[in-house]
């Protein structure tokens, strides 16, 4: 529940950022409806409100959203039936119910995922109508420290998903790997290069069971 | 259509894209062992590499600012065994604490 409240609260000011920006009230709603990924919405947003050009604006959000395309491979599994049912709730992955419904031995919980994705589904889209019409009244999301939050939630769901060597090492590795390319890549280039770590894989772990 | 309605409906049907790459495409087949080890993977070394990006990452640049601090007493929460909402919490009050001093 903290992570809808914060998630709603995201969704609120990305509402109003995206109002100031000149956005309008649909297209807003929309984006938050269809793309459902705070970092790529904010970026979009920015690069449009200093006439950053339709192409700029595009490239950016593509790149931040790339890391959906590991992060639903990992949980590919969960998914039956037919294409569309898969495709209708593979929209229900974004980074936190993610996190939420990985149980630590590189296993992922299906009803936590569909769970957590609706509501903070509901809490995104909830918190951007607000934001678009009211948002004024409620502030900086950075005042109330939240862009802290969200990386202390990632950390407390990494810890258990590193009791082996070999995950603990790939870990390490991928947090290196996009600590090193922070300065010099556009945002989202990271996390997308640090995957390439899982490639560790390929070994044998000598601690798995 | 305007440029904002084109870059919402790009934006917008690119990340539905994304999000379907693994449940459209893969589904519930199993994969070979070599691969489902490397996707095993995928979970720790993801969340270890957002951690990263969402603590210091800025634009084009390393920020170092008051969600440093807010992870770091969120770690502190997390040696304690304390429960995920109170992680939270305390990384959100950590945060905001230090924003207004600094």
């Amino acid at each position: 529940m903290a992570v809808a409240a914060t998630v709603w609260f995201f969704g609120a000011s990305f509402g109003l950022v995206a109002r100031a920006a000149g956005m309008g009230v649909a297209a807003p709603l929309v984006l938050s409806a269809t793309t459902f990924a705070g970092s790529a919405q904010f970026a979009v947003t920015s690069i449009l409100a200093t006439s950053g050009g339709a192409a700029a604006a595009i490239a950016a959000a593509v790149l931040l959203n790339a890391r959906y395309a590991p992060i639903s491979i990992s949980v590919a599994q969960l998914f039956h039936g037919r294409r569309l049912r898969r495709l209708a709730e593979s929209q229900l992955i974004v980074d936190e119910s993610w996190a939420l419904a990985s149980r630590g031995d590189g296993r992922f919980d299906r009803r936590l995922l569909i769970g957590a994705g609706l509501l903070l589904y509901a809490a995104w889209l909830g918190g951007t109508a607000v934001g678009v019409f009211a948002g004024k009244a409620l502030g900086d999301p950075k005042d109330l420290g939240l862009d802290g939050a969200f990386p202390a939630l990632f950390l407390a769901l990494l810890v258990p998903q590193v009791r082996t060597r070999q995950a603990a090492l790939a870990a390490v590795l991928g947090g290196a790997i996009a600590l090193a390319l922070v300065p010099v890549t556009p945002p989202g280039v990271p996390i997308v290069a640090a995957s390439a770590a899982c490639l560790l894989g390929l070994r044998r772990g000598e601690d798995e069971s | 259509m305007s440029t904002v309605w084109l870059v919402v409906l790009v934006v917008g049907i690119a990340t539905v894209a994304l999000k379907a790459t693994g449940p459209v495409l893969l589904g519930d087949r199993t994969l070979p062992e070599p691969a489902s080890r490397v996707v095993a993977l995928l979970a720790p070394v993801l969340l270890s590499a957002l951690v990263v990006t969402q603590t210091v990452g800025g634009d084009n640049e390393l920020v170092l600012d008051a969600r440093l601090a807010g992870v770091g007493a969120g770690a502190v929460a997390i040696a304690a065994r304390a429960p995920l909402p109170v992680v939270v919490v305390v990384a959100a009050v950590t945060t905001a604490l230090v924003r207004l001093v600094v």
